[in-house]
């Protein structure tokens, strides 16, 4: 057998270098990040909680872009729909309970931010807000000290088409390809800013914009889970070259409305949902690790069972939790005496 | 000990800190090869290479919210911005960011970044190179805000606001830069932030402000000593936020007659806090009304010159001000 014939027996995810625990453990993420989602809406409905805005039909291209990254040493500034990026990253189901019931062990920010405002210095997920891609130029200033102290790491950005409009965006793409920085820009291009479409959103497409910024850009289909790890993979090595930094829209569709309260129907047609329902790569990257062997239907009841039974156990400890002392309300502002 | 000039001062204190500590770095327009339109940074970039003074693209909210995301890991950014009337694309960097970060991360992450930013006028700069931008800023918690008078504080407040683990706003007189010269010591020191500084001791009548107005407030509790016999009590606050409420009430204390000078205009600026303060502090310790001399609330500083004279304080006005006050 040559060389050749060889590469061409190889299947996707051997090729992208990916194991096959691997391929599998990022379904498991992406299945994780779905029921999660699923779960957080139900509880809003049941009024347990207030409030859910919701990642689904994102998960595949959030969980592929995490395993792309070195997931022990990057730096992450995800958006709120990042779910799948987080859970990828190491944040736990019940950190993620413990900020959606706002409590005071919540990682995040012990009770203080809304839900999907992502936050944990163990895990290198960098504490965001609501204006939305503000984190853009703090990724690139990450990049920027990662360069100055000559670490071979790169920073990861996500934020959603209508926020690629906002001037940091812009701001911090041109800062980062004029310094060549080692930060990886991902846009979710889901379709949907709240109600507004892309066709009012964008005047073309985001990754043409990389043009003017002297770097790569490129547009990929984000319920393609190897195609966005591919890309990602990509940049990260060429970031770490110190070749500078890549855009990437991953195209995708906002499945659900924006948030528990939000009526999505009122701007668009349960048509065009659930044809996009059929578009969704959840299911497609079941059927991919069936086909190769590597997952079955009686895997899948077995994960189910086993993801129901760990929101339950989650949910309950959250739920359990101290909410923060009133008090505590005053706490923080600066450092304290001592503290940095 | 050495005889400088404000800006020298102040380009002192970022070369010390960099050569005490090489996670210091300076980002702006123009502050690199040509070392700051003011020269504030000149000769940084000789010394310490282009990767840490940093000669940045012309966009204001990109080099406040870089030197956040470098703060955020543990460097030390100086972030310059030219003028502060160009601060305001980077509010949102600094209020809903900078401001935040400590305290939505629940104490997790912090943001020891310093923002220096010329203020005031008397340049002939007009309506955009004129202006106050301390009132914006201030009342937003998270901030740190400092506005030095002299050249000794200017160093070392901004060694401290270095230092300072919280983002600390400095707002530098750019009439100042030339026109305060003192003697400054050339080894390393720090004015702590959040206390405030009694520069003339009085008992007729207290002037409270910061920044350039008490130059001229200096000059006529002299002429008010020598010609009239009154004697002025004059508190430099050097720090807006947080304000040093003890210090506000001791020098209202002392004579029971306040005068508040500042800059920037008049409504919702620094002054209306201080007065709060007293008010809620020692109201019948006070012999006479609290008064307020600053800027007129237009929206900035006209250029022709006999405009830019009626806007801005002076000795003689800050004269008249403190001399009706001593005559309550």
């Amino acid at each position: 057998m040559n060389a050749k014939s060889s590469v061409s027996t190889k299947s996707k995810h051997e090729q992208l270098g990916l194991s096959n625990t691997e391929v599998v453990d990022m379904y498991k993420y992406m299945l994780l990040a779905r029921k999660y989602d699923e779960r957080s809406l139900l509880l809003q409905r049941a009024g347990k909680i207030n409030f859910h805005v919701s990642g689904i039909g994102q998960e595949v291209a959030q969980v592929a872009a995490a395993f792309a990254l070195d997931r022990e040493r990057d730096y992450f500034l995800p958006y709120y729909r990042d779910y799948g990026f987080v859970l990828s990253v190491g944040m736990t189901l019940k950190e993620l309970f413990l900020s959606v019931f706002a409590k005071a062990e919540d990682p995040n920010s012990g009770g203080r931010q809304m839900p999907g405002h992502f936050g944990c210095k163990r895990l290198r997920i960098v504490t965001g807000s609501s204006p939305v891609t503000t984190q853009v130029p703090h990724a690139v200033g990450l990049a920027l000290a990662a360069k100055m102290k000559k670490k071979d790491i790169v920073s990861f950005v996500t934020f959603g088409e209508g926020s690629s409009n906002q001037g940091d965006f812009h701001e911090g793409l041109n800062f980062a390809g004029v310094q060549k920085l080692p930060v990886i820009v991902m846009c979710e291009n889901n379709q949907y800013a709240i109600s507004v479409p892309i066709k009012k959103q964008l005047g073309g497409k985001v990754s043409d914009r990389a043009l003017g910024y002297g770097i790569p850009g490129v547009q990929v289909d984000g319920n393609d889970a190897f195609e966005v790890y591919r890309v990602v993979k990509e940049a990260r090595e060429r970031a770490v070259r110190g070749e500078g930094p890549t855009l990437i829209e991953a195209m995708m569709y906002r499945l659900s409305p924006h948030s528990t309260s939000d009526n999505d129907l009122a701007y668009r047609t349960k048509e065009e949902v659930d044809e996009n329902w059929k578009k969704d790569g959840l299911p497609k990257m079941k059927q991919y690790l069936i086909d190769h062997g590597l997952w079955s239907e009686e895997q899948e009841e077995s994960l189910l069972r086993e993801i129901q039974q760990q929101l339950k156990e989650a949910i309950m400890s959250a739920e359990q939790a101290p909410f923060p002392k009133p008090e505590d309300t005053l706490l923080h502002v600066y450092a304290s005496e001592g503290e940095v | 000990m050495p005889v400088m000039e404000y800006i020298d001062a102040i380009r002192l204190a970022m070369k010390e800190e960099m050569e005490r500590d090489e996670d210091v770095f300076v980002l702006g327009e123009d502050v690199g090869v040509k070392g700051g339109v003011f020269t504030t940074t000149k000769g940084l970039q000789e010394q310490f290479g282009e990767e840490r003074v940093i000669d940045t693209p012309l966009a204001e909210s990109a080099i406040a919210g870089v030197a956040i995301g470098a703060a955020m890991v543990g460097m030390k950014p100086i972030a310059e911005m030219q003028y502060s009337d160009f601060m305001l694309p980077a509010t949102n960097q600094i209020i809903s960011e900078a401001a935040k970060i400590r305290y939505r991360s629940n104490n997790d992450w912090n943001c020891p970044l310093v923002v220096r930013a010329p203020i005031g006028g008397g340049i002939f700069g007009g309506l955009y190179h004129s202006q106050c931008a301390e009132s914006i800023f201030f009342g937003t918690p998270g901030l740190k805000i400092v506005a030095p008078y002299s050249a000794y504080d200017a160093k070392g407040l901004l060694k401290a606001a270095v230092r300072d683990p919280d983002p600390v706003l400095f707002f530098e007189h750019k009439k100042c830069y030339k026109l305060i010269k003192e003697d400054v010591p050339e080894d390393d020191y720090i004015v702590p932030i959040g206390k405030a500084n009694v520069i003339r001791e009085g008992s007729d009548i207290t002037v409270i402000g910061y920044s350039l107005p008490l130059h001229f407030a200096m000059q006529a509790a002299e002429e008010l000593e020598n010609e009239q016999g009154i004697s002025a009590h004059i508190l430099d606050l050097r720090t807006l936020q947080p304000l040093d409420r003890d210090a506000i009430i001791e020098s209202t204390r002392k004579t029971g007659k306040v005068l508040i000078i500042h800059e920037d205009n008049k409504t919702g600026g620094v002054g209306a806090e201080v007065a709060a303060i007293i008010s809620e502090e020692c109201l019948f310790e006070l012999d006479a009304p609290i008064q307020r001399l600053c800027g007129p609330d237009v929206p900035a500083m006209p250029i022709s010159p006999p405009m830019e004279k009626f806007f801005m304080l002076n000795k003689d006005k800050v004269k008249e001000a403190m001399l009706q006050l001593a005559l309550y």
